[in-house]
């Protein structure tokens, strides 16, 4: 099992739950232990929601990645929706645009070891990483 | 599919037992408010022991629940948080402070009973 995992189209509300199942499982597969399945399946709900809210389509997929001796598992969350204008901003705690916690982003930049976003006026990609140790 | 509330003497006592989709949030919201309306409950309790899941906008409806039925005039506790779900929600920077908790459905019970007798 290396490389490309899964992938799973995020569209409609019930894609969320969808979505999070099947990270959860590979991060079952992959060896990670409970409480960072839970962190895994957060992260996924947190992305997969703001695909969900904040554009009309995008997609979640799941990598196994390799790095000298570590193993862990990268999540992707892409959008074609109108992109974040002030990242810094989103990464600020409580801030929301759509009455929400504003706790996504930079919550799931504390989740993850690793946090990356890009976006512009096509659309946003998101990449986090968790490694297994 | 809704979520059973049952009612105890005074209490409304709730077991969240599925993986907590958007749509049954809502409507447990909805459904628990109008349980409390009907039988004039002063307290709830909303064990959590079976969910292992509880990202924002869960969390939300779940704080938000707890602020609306107190304007009502009941009291929740919530119970039962797994391990898992404590951290995850401290990493999304949510501490639930306005929120009483206890370890288990017991305790929530005992918990409520102080809290009214302290009226
Ligand atoms: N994929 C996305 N495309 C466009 N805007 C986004 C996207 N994800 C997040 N945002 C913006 O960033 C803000 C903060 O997101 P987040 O931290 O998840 O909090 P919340 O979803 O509770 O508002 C959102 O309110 C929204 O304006
Ligand atoms: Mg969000």
């Amino acid at each position: 099992m290396k490389g490309s995992l899964s992938k799973v189209p995020i569209s409609k509300e019930w894609d969320i739950v969808g979505a999070r199942q099947t990270g959860r499982n590979i991060a079952k597969e992959l060896g990670f232990g409970s409480v960072n399945q839970a962190r895994i399946a957060t992260t996924i709900s947190e992305l997969a929601r703001n695909i969900y809210l904040y554009t009309e389509y995008g997609e979640i997929s799941f990598e196994e990645v390799c790095e000298k001796t570590k193993v862990g598992l990268k999540i992707i969350a892409t959008d074609s929706g109108p992109g974040i204008k002030d990242i810094s901003r989103v990464m600020e705690d409580g801030y929301s645009t759509s009455g929400g916690l504003g706790a996504g982003l930079p919550g799931v930049k504390r989740l993850m070891d690793e946090f990356d976003v890009e976006s512009n006026g096509d659309g946003t990609k998101i990449t986090v990483i968790m490694w297994l140790r | 599919m809704r979520i059973p509330i049952l009612k105890l003497q005074n209490y409304l006592l709730v077991s969240i037992q599925v993986e907590l989709d958007d749509q049954t949030a809502i409507e447990f919201q909805e459904d628990l408010l109008n349980k409390i309306h009907e039988t004039g409950a002063t307290g709830v309790v909303v064990d959590l022991t079976s969910v292992e899941i509880i990202e924002s906008f869960i969390a939300k409806v779940l704080g938000d629940v707890v602020s609306m039925a107190e304007l009502m005039g009941a009291k929740v506790v919530l119970t039962g948080i797994q391990p898992a779900v404590s951290m995850t929600l401290i990493d999304l920077g949510i501490h639930l402070k306005n929120v009483k908790t206890a370890l288990d459905l017991e305790q929530g019970l005992i918990k409520l009973k102080q809290e009214l007798e302290e009226k």
